[in-house]
This record gives structure tokens, C-alpha cells and sequence, in this order.
């Protein structure tokens, strides 16, 4: 959206989904895993977005094991996309397996996306730990990736409840450079069962957290935003929530 | 589509061969004496039993290979095992212990080249020097910049342990001297492993899983709840572990 060209990758070998958030499903041929085996080239495989001409998606395969992504595939496949994109997003899936570690292995830069939650706060920690000593970076003894923190699912209100954790807090444990907190949103889960990425709300309050994210990342210095609880508007208050 | 067409990548590439270094723990054997050894082995175990599950350990000949007394390999191999350790070479020993060692599929390894550490020469005074020390080699402390995350382990070998960063809680610093954290320290530190009771932990904010010196250690259930979120230091006095706000 920012007229840079993009390449997304999903890494979620055997349970796809990026495409459907993409709104993308249903024009999937080749995936991932074609193209590391090479029964397919990137330019096959690669999915135009509708909405965003500089924008791509890879899909992940359905039906392989995720130990069908080699590291010297891997490495081949985003060294040439490299050479046509300017961002090549890995969508890692959860976990510390082989499809996490596959998707971080070459990165420059990672966003870990966490939720306010104690446990999901201590995976992020475990996630950070690999991130900083199995990469390839840190294995070849060059500057270490780029580590940034999302925010996501975050409600003010139930922060005040005690029943989730302070975006301060989450920022002290892990100690890395906030790029944006995500509200606790109803518009996320329409956004990807539609199949129109919730970046597209530009009302919303998720949409514009997403983008202040994309702006942050690229330089941009913004306040943060949707961290306190919103003061209801009359009517709100009148009728009850 | 055939089975073969899996995998049909160059059998040229299957692997890469590479050197690089790492950093292991040794044992240093001072004693030939079986049960002397089997019964010290015991009582580091229950000190930090975590400690030795799935480490891999060197064996330290040097001080043995001269004296008269055989060192049976593979008997002590199969103790560290029992422990969870995995024994993978030998050094320092005599040609009888390394002909053992090939037997045992153990490699013999050279001494090991200075680390990429801070040294810190031993303190002037030397008013301690009759106090037999073991360890009048090297101090040398390990210094750490970045945060520890959970399920990372770092151990600092013969020395001090600083890290200038937060530790997460599953994370654990493991020293044979002192341990020093200028951040929070939520994880687990063990300092003193080596069974040096004068070691101390620092931290700036207590919020640790577990504390132990010298194998005397508390879990966070039992640390002292007015101490934490505090900057502390921790040390033995008498047995007991004393946490102490600085
Ligand atoms: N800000 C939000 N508000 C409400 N729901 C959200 C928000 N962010 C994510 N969700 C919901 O949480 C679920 C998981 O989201 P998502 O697929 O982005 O997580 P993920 O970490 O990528 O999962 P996986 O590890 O399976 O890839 C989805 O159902 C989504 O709708
Ligand atoms: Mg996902």
C-alpha cells in the first residue's frame, strides 16, 4: 500500500491460510513447495493481489510435510525473490519447529506478534532466544536480526481488569522496539473471513493500527495509539454497551 | 508423480562440512580414587540436575595421566551417562588413556585456544594463596549484552557470569563464580556450581524461578516476597541462602 514491491511467503506448510485471508484461494495452482522441488517457477506460483499491484503471495502447500522445505530450497527460493522484491514477508507459523525456524532463518529484520498474555509473552521470549542464535546471522557472526515487537488482540478495558498484561510490562519482559498494538477488534475476524485484509479498514480501529505498524516499520515516528481505554461516545453511554 | 522425484536433489549437496567452535564444559579429574569421584559426581547431580541432562563433557586427564593409579574410561564415561551427560572426548591424557578413548569412540582433543571473553587477572592479594585453590588458573568472566530468552542457557566456565540485559523467566545462567545481572533476573541462576560457597548473585530486580549458590538454592515460592521487583544481592551464610536488598 506503500508502493513498494512485496512478496508474502506462508511457511505454514500443511495448513495453509494465508491465501484465504488474502482472498486468494481460489486461484491457487503451484505452491511453495513446487517451486523448491522445481516442478514450478516463482513467476507459476506467485499470486498477483487484486487490490495491490505491487503485492504477492506465495501460498504454502496443503498437503506436504513440512520437512518438504529444505533449507538450501528455501534459501534458492528467497535469494531470487529477493532480486524482484523489495520486502519479502516469511508468515511464520507458531511454534519453534522446522516451519518456524525454516521462516526466520534468513531474516534481516523479524516482527514478533504476541498477544498480552502471560504464556503467549513467554513463547515470544523462547521465539526471540532461537531468533538470536539459530539464524543464519548468527551463525555466519553477522549483525544480529532486527527484532520488533506487535502487540496484538490488546483491550484496554481488560487490562484494567488485571486480566491481561500492560503493553509496558510486555515491552519491559521482552525488551524490544514496539512497532504497534492491534485493539481486540471484531473487524480482524470479518476482515479474514471475507478475504480482505483488515489493513483496508481505513475507518477501523484495527485497520489504522496495522498501517501506523507498516509506517512505523519504514521509518516513521508515531505515537502509539489504542492503548487506552476509548471514551464511549453519548450514545454508548446512554444504551449501555 | 514417483517416489523418487522427492527427492531428487544432488547427493552432492546433501550436506555442508564446517568448522566452528564451541564452548563445553570439562571435567577435571584430580583424583583417581572410584568412589571419591563417583560420590563428588553424586552430589553435584542433585546440586543442578539440570545442569548435566543432555550436556555434552569433556574429560579432563591432565593432573591424573602422570600418577601410577589407572583411570578406567569407560567405566567413568558410563557414569557421566547414568547422569545424562554426554560424554564426547578426552584431553590431557597419557597414551594408554587415549588408546582407551579411541576404544570407547571418545575423541582425544587438543587444550583448548583462549576464548573470546574478558579476562580478569586474579585480585593482587594473594592473602588467600594457602587456601589450596584448584583453580588458580584464569578467572575469566563472561559477559553477555543481549537479553536471555526463555529456554536459553548459558554457562560461564570457571568464572563470573555478568549480563548486562534482562534474563526471561526458563532461561538459565549457570556460573562457577559469581553472577551478576544489570537487568530483571526472571529465570532460573545457579552460581557457584562448581561448589564455591563465597560465590554471590546480583540483580537489579528480583524476580527469579530459582536461586542457587553452590547448590544451596530457593525457588521463587520461597523467596522472600518483599524482596521482589528489588535490586538484591544473594549469597550462604551458614547454609542458608541470604537475599539481601542492596
Ligand atoms: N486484533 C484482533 N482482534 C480480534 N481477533 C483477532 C485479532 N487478531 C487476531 N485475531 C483472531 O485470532 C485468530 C488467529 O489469528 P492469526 O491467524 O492472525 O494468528 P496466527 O498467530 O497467525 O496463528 P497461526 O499461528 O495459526 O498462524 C483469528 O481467528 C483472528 O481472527
Ligand atoms: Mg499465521
Amino acid at each position: 500500500m506503500k508502493g513498494h514491491r512485496s512478496a508474502v511467503i506462508d511457511f505454514d506448510v500443511g495448513l495453509r491460510n494465508l491465501d484465504l485471508i488474502m482472498g486468494c484461494e481460489r486461484r491457487v495452482v503451484y505452491d511453495f513447495v513446487n517451486v523448491i522441488n522445481g516442478e514450478a517457477n516463482l513467476n507459476q506460483a506467485l499470486i498477483r493481489d487484486k487490490r495491490s499491484d505491487n503485492l504477492y503471495v506465495l501460498p504454502a502447500s496443503q498437503t506436504r510435510d513440512k520437512h518438504a522445505l529444505t533449507q538450501e530450497g528455501v534459501g534458492r527460493v528467497l535469494e531470487e525473490l529477493s532480486e524482484d522484491f523489495e520486502y519479502v514477508i516469511c508468515d511464520s507459523p507458531a511454534g519453534i519447529e522446522h516451519g518456524a525456524t525454516m521462516a526466520m532463518y534468513f531474516a534481516d529484520d523479524a516482527i514478533v506478534v504476541t498477544n498480552p498474555e502471560v504464556s503467549s509473552v513467554r513463547d515470544s521470549d523462547r521465539m526471540l532466544g532461537i531468533l538470536a542464535s539459530k539464524s543464519r546471522r548468527a551463525e555466519n557472526n553477522e549483525e544480529p536480526i532486527k527484532e520488533y515487537l506487535l502487540l496484538s488482540r490488546y483491550s484496554p478495558e481488560r487490562v484494567k481488569e488485571g486480566e491481561m498484561l500492560h503493553v509496558e510490562d510486555v515491552k519491559e519482559i521482552l525488551a524490544l522496539q514496539l512497532l504497534g498494538v492491534v485493539p481486540e477488534s471484531k473487524a480482524v475476524l470479518t476482515a479474514s473471513n471475507s478475504g480482505v485484509p483488515v489493513i483496508l479498514d481505513k475507518e477501523g480501529d484495527a485497520g489504522k493500527a496495522y498501517m501506523d505498524v507498516v509506517e512505523r516499520y519504514l521509518g516513521e515516528d508515531l505515537p502509539h495509539r489504542f492503548i487506552e481505554i476509548q471514551k464511549k461516545k453519548l450514545f454508548g453511554r446512554l444504551f449501555g454497551r | 508423480m514417483s517416489v523418487n522425484s522427492f527427492n531428487k536433489e544432488d547427493p552432492g549437496t546433501a550436506f555442508e562440512l564446517k568448522a566452528d567452535s564451541f564452548t563445553l564444559p570439562f571435567l577435571r579429574l584430580l583424583s583417581t580414587d572410584a568412589d571419591s569421584v563417583a560420590k563428588q559426581l553424586a552430589e553435584k547431580f542433585s546440586q543442578a540436575p539440570d545442569f548435566f541432562r543432555n550436556t555434552p563433557v569433556v574429560i579432563d586427564m591432565k593432573v591424573v595421566a602422570d600418577g601410577e593409579n589407572r583411570v578406567e574410561l569407560a567405566w567413568l564415561a558410563g557414569l557421566l551417562r547414568s547422569y545424562g551427560m554426554i560424554p564426547v572426548g578426552i584431553r590431557g591424557g597419557n597414551e594408554a588413556h587415549n588408546e582407551s578413548a579411541a576404544a570407547l569412540k571418545l575423541s582425544v582433543l587438543s587444550e583448548g585456544r583462549a576464548r573470546k571473553t574478558v579476562t580478569k587477572k586474579p585480585p593482587v592479594d594473594l592473602s588467600d594463596a594457602t587456601t589450596k585453590s584448584t583453580d588458580s588458573v584464569l578467572r575469566e568472566t563472561t559477559v553477555i549484552t543481549r537479553p536471555v530468552r526463555s529456554g536459553q542457557r548459558v554457562y560461564a566456565a570457571g568464572g563470573d557470569l555478568v549480563i548486562v540485559a534482562s534474563v526471561g523467566s526458563g532461561a538459565e545462567l549457570i556460573a562457577d563464580g559469581n553472577i551478576h545481572v544489570y537487568g530483571t533476573l526472571r529465570g532460573r541462576a545457579l552460581a557457584g556450581v562448581g561448589g564455591n560457597r563465597e560465590c554471590r548473585i546480583f540483580c537489579n530486580n528480583l524476580q527469579a524461578e530459582l536461586v542457587s549458590v553452590a547448590g544451596t538454592y530457593r525457588v521463587s515460592e520461597n523467596l522472600d516476597a518483599t524482596m521482589g521487583g528489588k535490586p538484591v544481592h544473594i549469597y550462604l551464610d551458614n547454609n542458608s541462602l541470604k537475599i539481601d536488598a542492596i
